[in-house]
């Protein structure tokens, strides 16, 4: 009985975690491009004159979304119209469910894994999952039944195909490294010490691995650089037949994509929730000095660096979509096809000499 | 392939470009978070309601009549401003003025808003100087086009 409960807290926890983050992604967007262009951002939402440097803007936002028409054109497949942003919503929102927050918390004589499931196939069920949401992208353009939503909604499905490939084989390397698929266990070898000094985090062992998988996770999630299934400026994309809140379900669609690239690149190469030199009894610092801690304050830590972690990649993610403009088509699928994947076949080569030395 | 990595290191550079000025932009934003003076905002935009940029003194504004000593309109209905106005939007009616040094007065004279482009040329055309684009209003916007079509009435408040 406790056991259910334990699961359901951690289920909603998870979820809204996830969400409010997402949620609030659209404000940090908003924030952090008016930042990096010399400009503030929105700040004109407020709550009796109260704005709160433009915090309450998501909810403007959501409020203005419900209000919106839903337009369902008469020419589209009704059901698979409507079906078609749930489909890519769900996907991305259930690969929450694997992602390690932290370590083992105890409470008195119970062990509470920080994770939703602990699966051992964990990784591979993100990719899966992340490729299932290529289905919202195909089926709502082809759903509306209009040809330039099919063309958008191709382009997408093409460009996700491609990218999925380098996508997958950047993490070889990785699993030849820590031979595990499950997240837990990705994390705890990260743990480890490398010369005695050096954390042995995803990025230090595998550098190439990082940046091909950098690249095609962030085509994964649809933003500027790679926005050619959206289009959002100019060309017409896959959703260009939605409206009010159908619309709004894959503009967060999107942004939890960004939050979930950025726990997958914590989680892979940069440690999950590991501070360097923090064992379960407090740090061990290198040069021999040591700091004990409670288990408490240590599972805060724990939890705190994952989110500090987790919070960088979206603003680096952030900083990539306002700093570049968009690939052409061809160099988009030369860079999939040219450069990643032969990259990435290049890493897991590497690596294998480099292991079997 | 080594086009490639030439790229990879321009989009470095790039991205570099884009951290210092959100570095920097920041720095001076917690700055005035906790009040400490520094030499510049955060920001090089004005909070236009609040804020307000001075209006440059040559800057052509929403157009007024300027009057006689009497209070009549200085304007002789020469026409010579609905005439060269590009966007036809001035119209101009004369009735008889008593004083023969006047000889005619204006009965009618309307602006259309929604049309006017601003350009001036009404202000440079007028030989009495009747017309002057000079009071500083920028912020003309109405709700229906009815209000904006202004007669001799508003033009000469
Ligand atoms: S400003 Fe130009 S467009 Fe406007 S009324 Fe004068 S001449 Fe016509
Ligand atoms: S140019 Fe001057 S005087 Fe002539 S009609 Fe126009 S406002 Fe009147």
């Amino acid at each position: 009985m406790i056991d259910i409960l334990i699961v359901l807290i951690k289920i909603v926890f998870a979820m809204m975690w996830f969400l409010i983050l997402a949620l609030y992604l659209t404000w940090a967007e908003r924030k952090e491009s008016a930042v990096m262009q010399d400009r503030i951002g929105a700040n004109r939402a407020n709550i009796w004159k109260f704005r709160a440097i433009g915090l309450f803007q998501p909810f403007a936002d959501a409020i203005k979304m419900f209000f919106k028409e839903d337009f369902t054109p008469v020419f589209s497949k009704r059901f698979i119209h409507n079906l078609a942003p749930f489909l890519s919503f769900f996907f991305v929102l259930v690969t929450i469910a694997v992602i390690p927050f932290g370590d083992v918390l105890r409470l008195g004589e119970r062990e509470i894994k920080l994770q939703v499931l602990d699966i051992n196939v964990g990784l591979l069920f993100i990719l899966a999952m992340l490729s299932m949401s290529i289905y919202g992208v195909i089926l709502s353009g082809w759903a509306s039944n209009s040809r330039w939503t099919l063309l958008g909604g191709l382009r997408g499905a093409a460009q996700l195909v491609s990218y999925e490939v380098a996508l997958g084989l950047s993490l070889i390397g990785l699993i030849m490294v820590f031979p595990s698929l499950t997240l837990s266990n990705l994390v705890h070898f990260q743990g480890e010490l490398l010369f005695g000094w050096l954390p042995k985090w995803g990025i230090i062992l595998q550098p190439l691995g990082f940046i091909i998988f950098l690249f095609a996770a962030v085509a994964e999630s649809e933003r500027v650089p790679f926005d050619l299934p959206e289009g959002e400026s100019e060309i017409i994309g896959f959703y260009t037949e939605y409206s009010g809140l159908k619309w709004g379900l894959y503009m967060f669609t999107d942004f939890m994509k960004v939050l979930i690239v950025a726990c997958l690149l914590t989680t892979l190469f940069f440690g999950g929730w590991q501070v360097p030199w923090l064992y379960a009894d407090g740090f061990h610092f290198p040069w021999g000095g040591q700091w004990l801690l409670p288990h408490g304050i240590v599972v805060a830590f724990q939890v705190l660096a994952f989110n500090l972690k987790v919070f960088f990649f979206c603003w680096f993610q952030i900083l990539v979509r306002w700093t570049y403009p968009r690939f052409r088509y061809d160099q988009l699928m030369d860079l999939g096809w040219k450069v990643l994947i032969p990259l990435s076949l290049l890493n897991i080569v590497a690596t294998a000499i480099l292991m079997s030395l | 392939m080594i086009k490639a990595l030439g790229y990879f290191s321009e989009l470095i550079r790039g991205s570099i470009i884009t951290t210092r000025h959100f570095v920097v932009n920041m720095y001076f934003h917690t700055l005035k978070l906790f009040r400490i003076k520094a030499q510049r905002k955060g920001a090089v935009t004005t909070q236009y309601p609040e804020e307000r940029v001075e209006i440059a003194h040559r800057h052509r504004s929403l157009h007024r009549l300027m009057k006689r000593e009497d209070g009549k309109p200085r304007c002789v209905v020469c026409m010579l401003c609905a005439t060269v106005c590009p966007s036809e939007c001035i119209y101009v009616e004369a009735a008889e003025d008593p004083d023969p040094e006047v000889q005619k007065y204006p009965s009618t004279f309307t602006i259309d808003l929604t049309r006017c482009c601003f350009c001036g040329f009404c202000v440079e055309a007028c030989p009495e100087d009747a017309i002057r684009m000079d009071t500083n209003e920028v912020e003309i916007a109405e709700y229906s086009r009815e209000d904006l079509i202004y007669d001799l009435d508003k033009l000469t408040r």
